[in-house]
């Protein structure tokens, strides 16, 4: 900071960054013809990670590669498809501002509020639900997406009673059944995981130590400024070289043990684990959050059933998923880079596949950044 | 823009998407001339040749939601909009202004009146006045309370284009980064944080007279930040210019509430909008001796050289965060609309 902002940002402090990438590089210079490989499972750390240029320094014995952590971009097509189908059909639905463009099978919801549906774009869960009671008279959905920080937020409005016109098509997801399939995928051989700090902050870190004892791969729970991820990135270095596997918190002003048992009792409360399909990736089991049965009266999926009935008939086109690898990049097989689309067919502008579209996906995020490129440029 | 388009707020963002929208609209039978500045050039001003002068001229509307705000009002903005536009192409005596004046039916005549004082005012601080206008009158709800263009003309000795820097040339800012864009946005939403924001809404004609009497011919290239902020005011320098910039985020002066408030709610200082601020590219040897006169002025005290351009990464912009670097991107959404 120049005179004019004194305030010391101590975990942006830049000599001890320097000193952690050194000791990076330091540890991982046996490893640079076969790079250490940790994987990242948050859209906000890879967000992170690019907006202080990390990317472009981190040592060549060390891979961090993107894993399926965009919310936005793991939503499966039908289930976007279901909400456009909503839509059409007359109903008011609401979402957040990233799932406007994602395409489901045959068009997205900003299509859908190009013909005239009426499209809502809302910043919170409380926002829809003010919504529905400002305008009782009509059906409000609120299509709720992301993971269980998110699904926090769409329990807690449903606990404090919302108006009866309200209901919700959930399409949430929970993290941790996702990092046992993609620890198991022959190809991506991840060899850690950082988990992200917001969602550690209510699941709690202990969360992940039966994950550690099934995988034998260590976890570090990290933050989101600069001096939280290389710390993040050291204690799993340290541990792949050591070969003792275990759970680091590196974001302990925020995570404890045991997280935030307020906001677990709300989430189990109104959710129970399902298994659904991630998209890209696979089936994972437990890997979806449903409504419990004592909260169906507010499931758009039973209320409007003979709707989406009628639009799940419809048979979809054949997709071009071929040439998007956006499935890839979430499992953490590809990076965009080895996308043919990237920077050519596919840009925020014109997104071909989910992962351009929400500001958590990699390939905007590497569009926007300028990924792994080291950016050397002769200047004084 | 196709015929089955329709215009989005993001058309008046002062990103890509505007500049689009007036390249392949506005100007797409503009013709590039030897002895005039014009639409082909997309400038911050247009500029004909007149005796071994330059006339330059501008206009500017107004639409600031809300009309008043912490450091300013739309008076004041209207005023420096269109001055600060000639000033940054050289010409730092403005002649006078003309100015359109759109209200809406029931406006109140105290708020009329507080306007036309900063207007006044801001006129003054300027050196100049305005000498013609117009005044039109909408119904109720047909127009969101006032709007207000200013057209302003004024003559250069030397036109300082916005493509004019090369290799080597330091990048120069006249003050600290995105207080307008932030104040605006904590009055809208009623946001507090520690601290004063205030708009930095001023007339930047005499600080750039100063910095140009120092720097001379070294003053190669200007631009105030305004839409877009210094992100889309640098590319499109970058791109015009066909060199790359490189940025040093340490150098990059800002205050204490705008960083807190931008850390808060997720925006980028580089893509707010400066209402009192210019970008300047200047040759090396002349950094020195432009930042001493830019700093002996009270809207120029916290002048920093920002970064420099370079061969490499032609129409690009990097950031140098001190612990690797990045591409700075421009924003093309519906940030801050109606910011200025």
């Amino acid at each position: 900071m120049a005179e004019a902002a004194p305030a010391r940002l101590e975990f942006r402090d830049r000599d001890r960054g320097r000193a952690l990438l050194d000791a990076l590089a330091r540890w991982t210079d046996d490893r640079i013809d076969d790079p250490v490989s940790i994987m990242h499972v948050c859209g906000s750390h890879e967000q992170a990670i690019a907006r202080f240029g990390l990317r472009s320094v981190l040592p060549p014995g060390l891979r961090v590669i993107t894993g399926p952590g965009c919310p936005v971009c793991v939503t499966d097509a039908p289930e976007i498809d279901e909400a456009v189908a909503l839509a059409e059909s007359g109903i008011r639905v609401a979402t957040y501002g990233d799932m406007l463009r994602v395409p489901g099978s045959r068009s997205s919801l900003a299509d859908a509020r190009g013909e005239g549906a009426r499209v809502e774009v809302v910043y919170s869960v409380t926002q829809a639900a003010e919504m529905a009671l400002a305008s009782p008279d009509e059906p409000l959905v609120f299509f709720a997406t992301g993971f269980e920080t998110t699904a926090v937020a769409t329990a807690a409005v449903l606990l404090r009673d919302p108006p009866a016109n309200f209901s919700l098509l959930t399409a949430h997801k929970y993290i941790p059944p996702v990092m046992e399939i993609v620890a198991e995928m022959p190809a991506t051989r991840v060899e850690g995981f950082l988990a992200a700090g917001h969602a550690a902050s209510i699941t709690g870190w202990g969360v992940f130590e039966p994950f550690v004892a099934r995988h034998g791969l260590p976890v570090a729970i990290g933050g989101f400024e600069p001096l939280d991820l290389l710390a993040g990135f050291a204690a799993l270095v340290e541990r792949i070289r050591t070969g003792r596997p275990g759970v680091d918190n590196c974001f302990p002003r925020m995570v404890t043990r045991e997280g935030n048992r307020r906001a677990q009792q709300q989430l189990w409360r109104v959710f129970e684990p399902t298994g659904g399909v991630w998209r890209g990736i696979t089936r994972v089991p437990n890997g979806n959050l449903q409504l419990r049965a004592e909260w169906q009266r507010f499931d758009a999926r039973q209320r409007f059933a003979a709707r989406l009935e009628r639009a799940r008939r419809i048979p979809a086109p054949p997709t071009r998923a071929g040439e998007c690898r956006c499935g890839d990049i979430m499992a953490g097989i590809a990076t965009p880079a080895d996308c043919a689309l990237f920077r050519g067919a596919c840009t925020p502008a014109l997104p071909r596949g989910a992962c351009m579209v929400s500001s958590e996906g990699t390939c905007r995020i590497w569009h926007e950044y300028g990924g792994a490129d080291p950016l050397a440029a002769d200047v004084a | 823009m196709r015929k089955d388009e329709r215009i989005g707020l993001r058309h008046g963002a002062g990103g890509p998407a505007m500049r689009e929208l007036v390249r392949s609209v506005f100007a797409r039978n503009a013709i590039a001339r030897d002895d005039a500045l014009g639409l082909a050039n997309l400038d911050d001003a247009a500029a004909v040749r007149v005796g071994e002068r330059w006339l330059v001229y501008t206009t500017d509307s107004h639409v600031v939601n809300p009309a008043f705000f912490p450091g300013g009002d739309i008076g004041r903005l209207a005023v420096s909009g269109t001055v600060n536009d000639l000033a940054v192409m050289g010409a730092t005596e403005p002649l006078g202004l003309a100015c359109a004046v759109v209200l809406e039916e029931g406006f109140a005549g105290a708020q009329l009146l507080t306007i036309q004082a900063s207007i006044e005012a801001a006129c003054a601080e300027a050196g100049t006045s305005i000498q013609t206008g117009d005044t039109k009158v909408m119904g109720r709800g047909e127009i969101d309370g006032v709007v207000i263009t200013t057209t302003g003309f004024g003559f250069a000795d030397r036109l300082v284009r916005d493509d004019g820097l090369r290799p080597g040339d330091d990048i120069v800012v006249t003050g600290t980064l995105g207080d307008h864009g932030f104040a605006v946005l904590a009055r809208r939403n009623d946001l507090r944080v520690e601290g004063d924001l205030r708009s930095d809404v001023a007339p930047l004609n005499r600080l750039l007279a100063a910095a140009l009497a120092a720097g001379g011919d070294a003053v190669v290239a200007m631009k105030d930040p305004t839409r877009g902020g210094v992100a889309s005011a640098l590319h499109e320098m970058a791109e015009k210019s066909g060199v790359g910039i490189v940025l040093d985020e340490a150098s990059l002066p800002v205050r204490a509430p705008v960083r807190a408030l931008s850390e808060l709610v997720g925006i980028d200082v580089l893509h707010v909008a400066n209402e009192g601020k210019a970008l300047l590219g200047v040759r090396p040897q002349e950094t020195k001796r432009v930042l001493e006169a830019l700093r002996a002025h009270p809207l120029g005290r916290d002048a920093q050289r920002i970064g420099a351009c370079c061969e490499q990464r032609s129409g690009r912009v990097v950031l140098d965060t001190g612990f690797g670097r990045r591409l700075v991107a421009e924003s093309d959404g519906e940030l801050l609309p109606r910011i200025c």
